[in-house]
């Protein structure tokens, strides 16, 4: 189970990684990272065989915003999901994330029992469809 | 008859007229008259004959003689002393004739015709005095006169200067409260001037904070994560080392290491941040100390951006540094140089916005790019800021450094920031220059069609 994580900060990784730590253990879930909206892209194209999952992605980034992206990834992938993690959390973000087909909004600093509720939603999902 | 009553008429009336030009006091005017009345008295009695000729005679002589007694004695009379001199001949020779006339009737008549003939050169000699005496009296009227016109020009310039010197303290008087409105004007301005600074600084404070709270806050979540899951860490080396992993528990063991260097590190991210925020504010002066320029860049470069995206959500850029990684430490005011960088920075991204607001193609990526290099030739510091937006038309160029220029809407530019710059990069032995259209260059933007670009550079001396 593959999962990417999109933030320009790149400490994220070290979070996620620690964070996460047991499911990377057991193997249920494996993570990458991009730290921007391009690399994302790239990413995804070059990978689409490996099968990601599940986008996170930070809205706040120069460049591209994670607002763009989820509108590419939409167009390119629309099977995968999608969440966006916002340092704001205000309402304007909120409904153009939702707009644009986000699944969660999540708001920094990252509660990660949600997130694991989310993963594991996920992943349920998934494994009855593989048995 | 003699000539004495014509004489003494002659003088009466003279004094007369002198009475009437106030040459003579007024006192003597009854006597005058009374000697006009005895004289004309005398005449018509010596014409009648009905009086004693020779009383007549002795009357006329004795009035003659007072009258000139009077007039030699009496200084008021000076002016009329030539005229006595020159009728004396006349009197005197009468007198002779009528004494000669009296005492020796026969010896007079003998020599009558002397007597007309001295009569006669008395009497040329009376009227050429009396010429002489008139112009005399002329030139000394013209001369009087003469004084007079110099008195009243003397009078006048008198005037004149005092209404001069009226007028120079009245005009030192404006001038000196012209001066003193001035200083108090140019007291005023400079303290505008300083409160107009100030107020750019609360206004780019202002623009910063959201920057300032999301750059803040960024940090403090790593803070915030990081010790979370240290903790998490803890207990699970906990069960790591019950269950005598202990490849495990050191694994662990440098995983909460690298956390609390993580922790360390985000926390002084934040306080950098209050601490250039509160150095920002400040209006005191700075002190001036060693600073690694790429940092302070870098620092302002996020806030700047984020600054600006907390503010307006349309607003997006891509930004890049391209550090020259061994830079020495210069000794420049920090806050005062990041000042600079903010405002040009600022302006960059501002550009770019604009640029994308306009040109509604997807094409366009706006971008902004921080460089820094070093000169060792000439031991400089070279920072660029540039950007891929409009550009600065050329006749424009020399104005964007003027105070209060600004080509932005009310409430979105204040006209200072360029001004502000250019003085503080001067106060450090510095140079800030403008190129616009930009080059392309390492480290810089890449330009499109319609994209003239603009790159500000500051030079350092190190
Ligand atoms: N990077 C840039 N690109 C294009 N124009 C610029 C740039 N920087 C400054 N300018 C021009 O210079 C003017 C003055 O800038 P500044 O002194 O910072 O005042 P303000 O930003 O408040 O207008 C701006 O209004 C703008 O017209
Ligand atoms: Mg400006």
């Amino acid at each position: 189970m593959k999962f990417l994580v999109v933030d320009d900060e790149k400490d994220v990784e070290l979070l996620f990684q620690q964070k996460l730590r047991k499911e990377i253990r057991n193997g249920s879930i494996e993570l990458k990272f991009a730290f921007s909206g391009n690399e994302a892209l790239e990413i995804m194209e070059k990978s689409e065989s490996e099968e990601v999952m599940y986008i996170f992605s930070d809205i706040n980034m120069p460049g591209m915003t994670g607002l763009e992206l989820l509108d590419k990834l939409k167009a390119k992938f629309p099977q995968i999901p999608v969440s966006m993690i916002s340092a704001y959390g205000d309402a304007e973000n909120y409904e153009k994330a939702i707009e644009l087909g986000a699944k969660e909004f999540f708001v920094k600093p990252i509660n990660f029992e949600n997130l694991k509720v989310e993963l594991n939603k996920i992943i349920e999902d998934k494994e009855p469809k593989k048995e | 008859m003699g000539f004495e009553n014509v004489i003494a008429f002659i003088f009466l009336y003279y004094l007369r007229r002198q009475l009437k030009t106030k040459e003579i006091p007024e006192r003597w005017r009854q006597p005058i008259n009374y000697g006009l009345i005895i004289v004309v008295s005398l005449a018509i009695l010596a014409g009648s004959g009905l009086v004693n000729d020779l009383l007549l005679k002795f009357l006329s002589i004795l009035l003659i003689s007072y009258i000139v007694y009077n007039i030699f004695t009496h200084p008021e009379f000076s002016g009329t002393k030539s005229l006595v001199y020159a009728a004396l001949p006349l009197i005197a020779v009468s007198l002779i004739r009528d004494i000669f006339e009296l005492a020796m009737p026969e010896f007079f008549k003998t020599w009558d015709k002397v007597f007309d003939v001295a009569s006669f050169f008395a009497f040329i000699w009376l009227v050429a005095m009396y010429i002489t005496y008139r112009k005399q009296k002329k030139a000394l009227l013209a001369e009087k006169i003469k004084a007079l016109e110099r008195e009243k020009e003397f009078q006048i310039t008198q005037t004149l200067k005092a209404k001069l010197e009226v007028d120079v303290a009245e005009r030192t008087a404006e001038l000196v409260k012209q001066k003193e409105e001035l200083e108090k004007a140019l007291e005023e301005l400079k303290s505008a001037q300083a409160q107009l600074i100030q107020s750019e600084k609360m206004a780019s404070l202002g623009e910063l904070t959201a920057g300032i709270a999301h750059e803040i806050q960024n940090p403090l979540n790593f803070v915030n994560n990081f010790s979370e899951v240290s903790q998490e860490l803890i207990d699970e080396m906990h069960q790591e080392l019950e269950s005598g992993d202990l490849e495990e528990v050191k694994a662990i063991a440098l995983d909460i290491k690298q956390n609390l260097e993580k922790i360390h590190h985000h926390g002084s991210r934040a306080d950098n941040i209050v601490k250039g925020m509160l150095l920002h504010s400040r209006s005191s002066l700075g002190e001036k100390t060693p600073t690694d320029i790429n940092m302070l860049a870098d620092e302002y470069l996020r806030l700047s951006y984020h600054g600006l995206r907390a503010k307006d959500k349309s607003f997006n850029a891509d930004f890049k540094t391209d550090f020259e990684t061994n830079l020495p430490k210069i000794n420049i005011v920090p806050q005062d140089i990041g000042r600079v960088m903010l405002n040009l920075i600022n302006n960059a991204f501002y550009a770019v916005n604009d640029q994308r607001k306009k040109a509604e193609n997807s094409d366009f990526k706006p971008s902004v790019t921080v460089n820094t290099s070093m000169n060792e030739k000439e031991n400089k510091i070279i920072i660029k800021i540039a950007d891929n937006g409009p550009g600065i038309p050329k006749q424009m160029k020399d104005k964007i450094f003027q105070p209060f220029f600004t080509t932005k809407p009310t409430g979105q530019g204040t006209g200072l920031g360029l001004s502000l710059s250019y003085d503080i990069v001067k106060a450090h032995g510095g140079e800030l220059k403008v190129e616009s259209p930009a080059k392309e260059g390492k480290g810089l933007p890449t330009l499109s069609n319609g994209q003239a670009g603009t790159v500000f550079i500051v030079t350092l001396p190190i």
